[in-house]
């Protein structure tokens, strides 16, 4: 294998990674735009009662 | 690049537990930057807590799914998934070693002198159950006469939720005392048990047990940034193994799902055979080869 081949096998840029991103920041905008946030937000804000233990 | 992670990770301790105004209001923030989602386990019921936990809010949203789709409010996760999906394929379980207070905070116990021991190594398959059985399947099917389900995890398990959310709670509001039971003292049993077996193993609830590391193991193949192995430079002296925290054997297993991307490996091999990337683009400096150099030793 020349530098040259094998510099640019190790280099060569994984589409993978971008593509896993962006399905799930789209899968992210659904649930914005289904409102999911004001969901998770009211959850947040309430003292659970399960994760102190006690319901 | 130890003392960087442990800055990190304290900056993410900090940031993610950044409201020091309980004491006062004797509660927990209720401010809107709980809509962002914590990269690691911290709990939100948290009186310092200023973001959500992923955990917790998936499961409140699977276990009311029924009641809110009756009321025409499609809450099936989309966001907590999205969110929790984003950071998997950006960084997968680096979260773990260096954003994780629970991570920190078992790091420190593993200080303690005493004697250390391994974690064998079937046990790691627990957390898959747990995050398939505790976070998503019982929230979502074991549910009451109303259609709700319970979260399962915090309720019966979560140690991060009895350490962050319950002693701190009892103490700002003793009312809530009066309702202590069995739950309680079951989820006490589970954070004594997993933090005195910190300080003997490390990361131990990492290693067995947490369904956030274990939803993260599953990008570990295509992460964005990952560690890579550079064979023809691996002479498997074997040094990598040694000083990994999650038992990894990094020239056998490049790719491990237990993998936190702590760069101990890295830093430690003497042949420059490891190396971190960005979608496949090393960054990394090359060092000057030390084959005569010793190693350190963990566990
Ligand atoms: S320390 Fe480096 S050279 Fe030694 S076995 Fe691990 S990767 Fe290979
Ligand atoms: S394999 Fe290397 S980077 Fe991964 S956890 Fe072990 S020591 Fe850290």
């Amino acid at each position: 294998m020349t530098p040259k081949k094998k510099k640019s096998r190790t280099q060569k840029i994984r589409i993978a990674p971008f593509v896993a991103i962006f399905i799930f920041l789209v899968c992210g905008a659904i649930g914005i735009s289904l409102g999911e946030p004001s969901r998770v937000l009211e959850q947040a804000r309430q003292v659970c009662l399960s994760c102190i233990g006690i319901g | 690049m130890d003392l960087v992670r442990k800055w990190v990770q304290a900056l993410f301790f900090l940031v993610t537990n950044g409201y020091w105004n309980f004491p006062l209001t004797r509660g927990i923030y209720q401010g809107p930057l709980k809509v962002i989602c914590s990269p690691g386990l911290n709990c939100y019921s948290c009186p310092a807590a200023t973001s959500y936990c992923p955990l917790g809010a998936l499961q409140q949203l699977l276990g009311g799914i029924r009641l809110a789709i009756e009321n025409g409010q499609f809450y099936v996760g989309f966001y907590v998934i999205g969110a929790m999906g984003a950071i998997g394929s950006f960084v997968g379980r680096m979260v773990c070693g260096w954003a994780c207070p629970f991570g920190l905070f078992q790091e420190l116990l593993h200080k303690i002198p005493s004697p250390k021991f391994g974690i064998w190594r079937p046990l790691r398959y627990m957390k898959y159950l747990i995050l398939l059985f505790m976070v998503i399947l019982l929230p979502l099917f074991a549910v009451d006469a109303f259609g709700l389900g319970s979260p399962w995890f915090c309720k019966y398990l979560c140690p991060a939720g009895t350490l962050e959310a319950g002693f701190p709670m009892l103490i700002l509001q003793p009312s809530l005392r009066a309702n202590l039971g069995l739950l309680f003292y079951n989820k006490v049993f589970f954070l004594v048990f997993f933090l005195a077996w910190a300080v003997l193993a490390s990361r131990p609830f990492c290693r067995t047990a947490c369904p956030l590391g274990a939803f993260y193991a599953l990008f570990s193949k295509i992460k964005l940034v990952k560690l890579r192995l550079d064979p023809e430079k691996c002479t498997h002296c074997k040094a990598c193994h040694s000083v990994c925290p999650m038992g990894v054997h990094f020239n056998e297993s490049p790719e491990d799902m237990e993998c936190i991307s702590c760069l101990a490996c890295s830093k430690a091999c003497n042949f420059n055979a490891i190396t971190l990337e960005i979608g496949g683009v090393a960054v990394t400096n090359q060092r000057p080869c030390r084959p005569e150099k010793a190693f350190p030793q963990h566990q």
